[in-house]
């Protein structure tokens, strides 16, 4: 009944192409935004910090990026881990080089090395595509991770071979390393992502996100109206490769504070990162946001039932885990191939025709 | 008089063609179903683990889903208590691949007809996922020991013969030169199985042009069936050999992945381009381990087909053996 555009007026072209058209989506949204920053900080505990909601975040950055190149783009990567990778091992290199930097800075100084790294590797995206692509960036993903595990330069040669973030401080107060406060990790994973869904959201819809997706569509046709493909696809492992950065400089320096490459990145996350973006949705914002939620938060809700409330052996978990979400993946390729993030669409779609579906 | 280092240098060349057959292996099951239906089946690897495992599984009596059984019902089911002899445990796995080829293209395949090629592969990693789950849960995720009474160990004969000829005795597995002669014999048979049966017309046919196929009473569906059923059977072969090699265990569907710059080398549609490029990057990562390896750290095996794999599709898309790709708008 209420969600309807009736009644809002328009006078502007901004206000005419704003991201959420309809009143009722808009206050939604900033409700959900208000209530992420101002009050969930002060109600987060360890548990609900460390298991679901960081890891939320950090995914959802790192979905972002992934939906860029592959939702938007239309190049499959299989390099997400490796990228990661690059990004946290860039943010701990530049947090133990250069002391005084701030962490802010040392983390999108991650992701630009990360978008060199990630443009290096997109260079063959120029002559194959499709699965060639996929398998092309394999070599990315198994290079990076081998890369620094080798090379002790990477890790200042720690004898564990792990890498471990010092502390460092925002306005005084510890956002990395031992001394860090729950409330601080969430915060400040919360602005990174907020602020970059929001600079995702604008470049998806401009000119650049444009050529991006007349790529996906039909590279030859994009060619030939216009766009340049060389542009067109490198931006996108630039701008893709530098959120993956950010996500891994996170992932390692706010989130859990000591890495092992192997462990940390190795070719699951990449595949886990594909999931999201496949069953919350290629080519949206949003989608990505579902994705990541639904596949931290599924294994958790299955550990907790499966293995908390029936008794079953972790593995039994594992494996269910497994089962799961490769059904689902089949699922939604058949059923739905945009994702959950579609399904909220053609919900938001019936409502506004409610209670009158032949509205049109 | 040969030196020891370039003997040395022999000998990592020859595991290395001997490991490459076992990644050709893999990938001939990749070729078979990308030439019938233009599906490149990532789950093809983790379908070598699951045929492997429901053999082991077979052969030892073990009860399926054992875990999950006792965990519902507090039981302590693990054994029926049997050993079934290796060829019938070999002809039961192969009825459950054939029956999962069935209902893959029952459950996947129908429904994706017409779909992007990259649409299809997104469904064949599922498919790898939801198999692994499975097969874990099915047979346990422990590493499990595979006898089907292939010959293992150091051959003697040879190690003995160059030992006499170089002055240095080759190491060279019993089961590599076994894995060998199946894949030389499997090549032969599936060429001839193409070429000459009726069936092998009809997948040439559907390989061709699908639509064509179709309008001249193939049924493509069937013939999906049947591919599948073959590509199952290469993958329990693979899994048989890789098995006995080194235990049935997940790091098989890693081996598995080395399958995919395999074909890239290879050719995606050239079932000798799958020899080639398998024995390529057998020779190629176990000699760059071996010459340029201790320089830059080691353990390049990891990464090294990869690498190739890159560096040769920027120069030559299509492979060495592959159709030319022309697209049109």
């Amino acid at each position: 009944m209420f969600y309807r555009e009736a009644g809002e007026f328009k006078s502007s072209y901004t206000e005419d192409s704003q991201t959420f058209p309809i009143a009722l989506d808009r206050y939604g949204y900033y409700a959900v935004l208000a209530a992420a920053i101002g009050i969930v900080p002060f109600l987060v505990n360890d548990y609900w910090a460390n298991a679901v909601l960081v890891p939320f975040l950090v995914w959802s950055m790192a979905a972002l990026g992934l939906n860029i190149l592959t939702g938007y783009c239309g190049q499959i990567s299989l390099g997400t881990g490796g990228f990661m990778a690059v990004g946290a091992y860039a943010c701990y290199k530049l947090m133990t080089a250069f002391p005084w930097l701030n962490i802010v800075f040392c983390i999108i100084l991650a992701g630009l090395i990360t978008a060199v790294v990630g443009i290096l590797f997109g260079l063959p995206s120029l002559r194959i595509k499709g699965f060639y692509l996929a398998v092309a960036t394999l070599a990315a993903q198994f290079f990076l991770v081998w890369l620094f595990n080798k090379v002790p330069w990477f890790y200042n040669y720690s004898a564990s071979g792990q890498i471990n973030a010092p502390e460092r401080t925002l306005l005084g107060i510890p956002i990395t390393g031992a001394n860090t406060e729950p409330w601080t990790q969430y915060l400040v994973c919360v602005l990174f992502v907020v602020a970059f869904a929001w600079i995702a959201r604008n470049l998806t819809r401009g000119a650049l996100g444009r050529s991006w997706m007349a790529i996906r569509d039909m590279d030859i046709a994009a060619e030939i109206i216009g766009v340049n493909p060389l542009k067109a696809k490198l931006s996108a492992f630039a701008v893709s490769s530098f959120y993956v950065g950010v996500a891994g400089a996170l992932f390692f320096s706010v989130y859990l504070g000591a890495v092992e490459v192997t462990e940390a990145f190795g070719i699951n996350q990449s595949f886990l990162v594909l999931f999201m973006i496949i069953i919350g949705g290629l080519g949206s914002v949003l989608g990505s946001f579902i994705g990541a939620a639904f596949l931290v938060l599924m294994p958790v809700l299955l550990k907790n039932i499966l293995v908390g409330g029936f008794n079953w052996e972790t593995s039994i978990a594992t494996h269910f885990e497994f089962l799961i979400i490769g059904g689902l993946i089949i699922f939604f390729l058949i059923v739905e191939p945009h994702g959950i993030a579609q399904l909220w669409r053609i919900i938001k779609e019936k409502l506004r025709l409610w209670p009158f579906p032949h509205g049109h | 008089m040969l030196t020891q280092q370039l003997l040395f240098g022999i000998e990592v060349a020859l595991n290395g063609l001997m490991t490459g057959v076992l990644y050709a292996l893999v990938a001939l099951g990749f070729v078979l179903i990308f030439k019938a239906s233009g599906v490149f089946n990532y789950a093809q690897g983790i379908m070598a683990l699951f045929a492997a495992l429901t053999l082991v599984g077979f052969q030892n009596g073990q009860i399926p889903f054992a875990h999950l059984i006792n965990s519902i019902f507090g039981t302590h089911v693990h054994h029926f208590g049997w050993h079934l002899p290796a060829i019938l445990s070999i002809m039961l796995a192969l009825a459950v691949m054939a029956l999962l080829a069935i209902v893959v293209e029952k459950l996947i395949l129908k429904h994706l007809v017409n779909q992007e090629p990259v649409i299809l592969f997104m469904a064949t990693i599922g498919l790898a996922y939801f198999l692994e789950g499975f097969g874990d849960l099915m047979w346990g995720s422990e590493i499990k020991k595979l006898e089907v009474g292939l010959p293992v160990g150091i051959s003697e004969t040879i190690e003995g013969f160059t030992n006499d000829q170089f002055g240095y005795g080759f190491f060279i597995d019993r089961l590599d030169i076994v894995a060998a002669c199946v894949a030389a014999l499997l090549v032969v048979s599936l060429t001839l199985l193409f070429q000459y049966s009726k069936i092998g017309r009809a997948l040439r046919a559907v390989a061709d042009d699908h639509q064509a196929a179709l309008s001249v009473g193939i049924s493509l569906r069937f013939i999906w069936v049947v591919v599948w059923s073959i590509a199952g059977f290469v993958a329990l072969v693979a899994g048989i050999m890789w098995g006995a090699k080194s235990g049935v265990q997940f790091s098989l569907s890693l081996i598995a992945l080395k399958a995919l710059p395999v074909l890239m080398l290879g050719g995606f549609t050239s079932i000798p381009g799958a020899i080639v490029g398998g024995l390529i990057i057998g020779v190629g990562e176990k000699l760059f381990d071996f010459l340029v390896g201790p320089m830059i750290g080691g353990a390049t095996e990891n990464w090294f087909a990869y690498v190739l794999a890159l560096i040769f599709l920027v120069f030559r898309p299509q492979g060495l053996f592959g159709e030319r790709i022309i697209e049109r708008v």
